[in-house]
């Protein structure tokens, strides 16, 4: 779907906001459409994309790790070689571009691990804007390094300490300050999640992605890849990559983040163990209790630790289009290893989980197919989470 | 006529304005809701809201997200609050608004929730999350059970205050500051603009209650006199049941209510 109507994918999507966004939202949703297909602002943004985040991102051939597997021939869709080392930089640099040319100097945004926050800083600082970043107390923690990144970038972090002191909750206090400062203030939302446009907004500035995979796989193989997977916390990075496929005979495949396991309570895969509902403007599946009340995620990996998903994925999932999966965080430490080893890239623990269901599928398919993964992010950041997963559950 | 409507039209009769107080079911326990309610029906309130809790009230300011948590974890269910609900109507014919927040009502499905509700003695609903857009099922759900009160923001433009207006019945909600629940803030003049502003709007159609960081007897005061309504009071109530002892509840939300329903008397 290009551009539905009230950003309603089916039954997903929409806008369940409180009335005093509503102005906000439709201003950017105006602005949107206007600046979208405005010459000066793509080139600007091309420009952005190209020489201060190192745009094109190559698509690898993984010859080692195919070999090693045996099967259909891997490819990285290399995201992780990106300034800030994750795919959150192609939609900071849109969105605040846009907030620019919309005239709003001060910018807020949310982060889980902190990866959609620097990204933030570090497009508000390229770009001269204000940027404060709502993070869970937990998260602040936890992820003490971005901090000080965000800080050293100029942007104000704030720990939020409502809730479960996570992600979710940074969401709602972002939304609640932009309630509050809804005159002069952007909200730069990181996942293709929120009420419409974002989805869409969000969507369209990371298809770049896909975008790249169609022509580059062309060039390497001359045809589209036979599957293409990314990882599917709130769905960024996998909806810029699969939205291009759609229109194609690709299969699609979206890993989310299984946790201890899908039985185990401590999981964060919203498609495939969550229920319809409503949070943070979007109708889309969520992970919650029998009365609504929207429960507390675990993954290995912070990126994937959300209670909902974008409301494009529901819809994609409802409709068959793209099969959603899961991978446990003990078969992400294994892809996460495999691949350091055989092709000495570090994968970020989120990527690693797209890693894990490549295995398996390229371990089936034949040996001319060609599967895509998306390298969402380096690893760097999870280095010392691994070692401690390692240490406390042997394995080599 | 629905218990709503007629308590607008009695103090129409008698010249009075509505005095709405907000409460969080189950804060900190039910015994305390009860006390807190019964202390409001002592000192004049004319409509009580229920706040059921969600474990992400995006529109709450500090304190009533932090009621929502301790009920929460307290232990507050659909079932039991139905059963509050029960209780107060066995001793009051007050009219009894639910707030809660869209996924709520959604997971049990719309229809289900609102006639459980309907059937304990809610008479409204208020979802600071619905927008008129995605209501459809809703109103449905609501029709002819319930009354539906919408929010209209001071920002918000002149042909959506229509549509909302068109959704709403009991009363239209004004918002009266940008900002969440309970932040306190001087009077602004662009509220009293709204106020006048919405009022044109409703031609007498429908009541307007003004809520939002309106937390003393001044703030009431103020306005009725520029032509709301009703006025709605949550996060103050919420902070004197916090501080007081369980059997001074009662007394200190009664004494409290009085000064403000004082205002709220025309004449």
């Amino acid at each position: 779907m290009r551009y539905p109507k009230n950003g309603k994918f089916g039954d997903f999507g929409g806008s369940y906001i409180p009335e005093t966004l509503v102005p906000a939202v439709q201003e950017l949703e105006e602005n949107y459409l206007k600046f979208k297909n405005d010459k000066k602002f793509k080139m600007e943004l091309d420009y952005f994309l190209k020489e201060y985040a190192g745009r094109p991102t190559p698509l690898y051939f993984a010859k080692n790790l195919t070999e090693k597997i045996g099967g259909a021939k891997i490819f990285l869709k290399r995201e992780d070689l990106l300034h800030g080392g994750a795919h959150k930089i192609n939609n900071t640099l849109g969105q605040a571009l846009l907030a620019k040319k919309m005239n709003k100097k001060r910018i807020i945004a949310e982060t889980g691990a902190g990866q959609h926050g620097v990204a933030t800083a570090m497009a508000c600082a390229a770009l001269g804007l204000q940027a404060e970043v709502y993070m869970g107390y937990k998260d602040t923690i936890r992820q003490k390094l971005n901090v000080f990144r965000m800080n050293m970038l100029g942007a104000k972090v704030h720990p939020v300490r409502s809730g479960s002191k996570t992600l979710k909750d940074a969401i709602n206090e972002a939304i609640r300050d932009w309630i509050t400062n809804v005159e002069n203030t952007y909200y730069l939302l990181g996942s293709a999640v929120g009420p419409h446009p974002y989805p869409i907004m969000v969507r369209d500035f990371q298809s770049v992605i896909g975008r790249e995979i169609k022509s580059q796989m062309k060039k390497l193989q001359n045809k589209n890849p036979d599957c293409v997977i990314a990882c599917v916390g709130g769905g960024s990075n996998a909806i810029g990559t699969f939205y291009p496929l759609v229109d194609t005979n690709t299969e699609i495949i979206g890993v989310e983040a299984a946790g201890k396991g899908l039985k185990s309570g401590f999981h964060s895969a919203t498609l495939s163990a969550g229920k319809k509902g409503v949070l943070h403007g979007m109708m889309t599946y969520l992970l919650q209790d029998k009365e609504g009340q929207i429960t507390e995620t675990h993954s290995i990996s912070a990126g994937l630790d959300y209670p909902g998903v974008g409301p494009e994925h529901s819809y994609l999932k409802d409709n068959k289009r793209v099969s959603y999966r899961s991978a446990t965080d003990s078969e992400v430490i294994d892809a996460f290893l495999l691949l350091t080893r055989t092709e000495g890239i570090i994968p970020a623990l989120e990527s690693a989980h797209a890693i894990a269901e490549a295995i398996k599928v390229a371990r089936r398919n034949k040996k001319s197919d060609s599967v895509v993964v998306t390298l969402s992010g380096r690893g760097d950041k999870d280095v010392e989470e691994v070692q401690n997963y390692l240490e406390k559950n042997v394995k080599n | 006529m629905s218990r709503i409507k007629k308590k607008f039209s009695e103090l129409d009769t008698k010249n009075e304005k509505a005095l709405i107080a907000y409460i969080m079911a189950g804060y900190p326990n039910e015994r305390a809701t009860l006390s807190a309610v019964k202390g409001l029906i002592k000192g004049g309130a004319d409509i009580i809201e229920l706040g059921f809790p969600f474990s992400d009230p995006l529109a709450d300011g500090p304190v009533i997200q932090n009621a929502s948590t301790i009920s929460l974890k307290k232990g507050t269910k659909i079932t039991k609050f139905f059963e509050l609900v029960k209780k107060i109507r066995s001793f009051s014919d007050i009219p009894l608004v639910l707030m809660t927040y869209t996924n709520i009502l959604f997971n049990q499905g719309y229809s289900k929730f609102i006639s459980d509700a309907t059937r304990a003695g809610i008479d409204g609903f208020i979802l600071p999350d619905m927008s008129v857009e995605d209501s459809e099922e809703y109103l449905n759900a609501a029709k002819g059970k319930t009354d539906t009160i919408f929010l209209v923001s001071p920002n918000t433009e002149k042909d959506r205050v229509k549509k909302i207006i068109n959704s709403t019945s009991g009363f239209l909600y004004l918002v009266a500051v940008y900002g969440t629940t309970g932040v306190k803030t001087e009077i602004k003049n662009y509220t009293l603009k709204a106020i006048k502003n919405i009022k044109n709007h409703t031609k007498g159609t429908i009541p307007v209650g003004v809520g939002f960081g309106v937390s003393k007897p001044s703030d009431v005061k103020k306005y009725i006199s520029v032509g709301a309504d009703a006025v709605i009071v949550g996060s103050a109530f919420l902070k004197i049941i916090e501080k007081t002892p369980p059997n001074q509840i009662e007394k200190k939300i009664a004494s409290f209510t009085k000064s403000l329903k004082k205002q709220t008397l025309v004449n």
